[in-house]
């Protein structure tokens, strides 16, 4: 269990790191759940399951959904917005095609 | 003995007025105060070539490093400094963390008898199993409120900053995501078909056994929101707005946030008299135990829930 404590720690610590190095925003937000993810195991390890509990609900769930929104309303995830635009254009003219 | 006003006296009287006022049916500035809207930002075209020229100049020559010396010398000044600045920093902060008291001294502040006492009386004094429950909500609750009301006034603020008004239709249709909405993905509505009433039936489950097991109103409340996320994401608003809409929304929070307050003003009450407060424990380990602590939580799981959901749905398209 020692072993696998001190996994979870490194692993703690290189995402806390990437996070900030990483250019994409993407990304940092991904490594972001994970960290949370890590950090919940490490709550149970330290017998406070209350605490893993909140942490994986809301620091790995909603903190970066809400991330995720708000990257999206500043228009950062640019390959989603094309991938939207052009199905909404294929919706326009599917309408236009029926009609 | 009151009697029933006519239509006509009861709009002269001021009660009318307000109604009206609160409900949006009259703006008092209207026709008083001189409104002016607002002009869009119009520039012709040689100002703005003159601007956009006078800008560059100005920024190449502030930042021109290489000729002039001043600004040389004082971004290595700048460097340097800051440098020194943050190694000062970090220095005076050891220094204190040198004062603290050594770790497993027997006499240090968190050996006292506040923490002993919580571990050794807590099943007693609150009949909660799961001490930390017992203390969220028992001896500490009104920390506990306070963090409730703090839920409440953030989504207040974020109502303000990114409500989506009305009656600019033509702004909203650019910028509502809702347009897109529902995607019908089939992947996506098949597993929230599945996913999404275990979702909400585990957070009502951690919400009602929060004092006898791990969890609590604040966990469990966070996942049902994530539920109702996933539902939204899966169904679009259209199907949400049926049973949840932004009158639901203060309705839940209005009532929990009055209820939490009014039974801790009671316990609160009776505690400082030294009162019985009337309300029984219970056996610990029942789920209908421990007083105060389950209708605290299930409150608290309510504001937390629809709190989260709020901030998906005004980040996704201003409103409700």
């Amino acid at each position: 269990m020692k072993v696998f404590q001190i996994v979870l720690f490194i692993f703690l610590i290189v995402c806390a790191i990437s996070v900030s190095f990483s250019k994409n925003l993407l990304n940092s937000i991904i490594i972001f759940m994970s960290y949370s993810l890590i950090m919940s195991i490490i709550w149970i390890l330290l017998e406070s399951p209350d605490l893993a509990i909140t942490e994986a609900a809301v620091g790995a769930g909603i903190t970066s959904i809400l991330f995720f929104v708000t990257l999206k309303k500043i228009h950062a995830i640019v390959a989603v917005e094309h991938d939207e635009e052009k199905a909404d254009h294929h919706r326009h003219d599917k309408k236009g095609g029926a009609k | 003995m009151s009697r029933l006003l006519s239509e006509q006296e009861y709009r002269k009287t001021k009660a009318f007025k307000v109604k009206r006022w609160y409900c949006g049916e009259k703006d008092p500035y209207i026709g008083r105060v001189e409104l002016r809207p607002q002009k869009p930002f119009e520039e012709d075209v040689n100002t703005q070539k003159k601007r956009i020229h006078d800008e560059a100049i100005l920024q190449r020559n502030i930042y021109d490093i290489e000729h002039n010396r001043k600004l040389m010398l004082f971004s290595k000044f700048y460097k340097v400094i800051s440098v020194l600045f943050v190694f000062t920093l970090i220095g005076i902060l050891l220094y204190m963390v040198s004062y603290l008291p050594p770790v497993g001294n027997a006499a240090n502040p968190d050996n006292n008898e506040v923490a002993t006492k919580y571990i050794e009386d807590a099943m007693k004094d609150t009949g909660a199993v799961n001490i930390v429950t017992g203390m969220i909500l028992d001896y500490r609750a009104f920390d506990t409120l306070g963090e409730s009301n703090v839920l409440f006034i953030a989504t207040c603020t974020v109502l303000i900053l990114l409500r989506v008004d009305s009656r600019s239709k033509k702004r909203e249709e650019e910028e509502n995501d809702r347009l897109y909405e529902p995607k019908n993905d089939i992947i996506l509505q098949k597993v929230a078909f599945f996913l999404v009433p275990m979702i909400i039936i585990f957070g009502i489950y951690v919400i009602l056994n929060g004092h006898l097991s791990p969890g609590g109103g604040f966990s469990g409340g966070a996942i049902i929101g994530s539920g109702l996320i996933l539902y939204v994401n899966a169904f679009g608003f259209q199907k949400i707005e049926r049973f949840f809409t932004q009158r639901t929304y203060k309705w839940i929070c209005f009532v929990a946030l009055l209820f939490y307050c009014l039974a801790k003003t009671y316990s609160f009450y009776c505690g400082a008299h030294h009162l019985e407060t009337g309300i029984p424990l219970g056996t610990p380990g029942d789920i209908l135990s421990s007083g105060l602590i389950l209708p605290l939580n299930i409150c608290v799981g309510m504001v937390v829930a629809c709190t989260m959901y709020a901030f998906y749905a005004m980040f996704r398209k201003g409103g409700f």
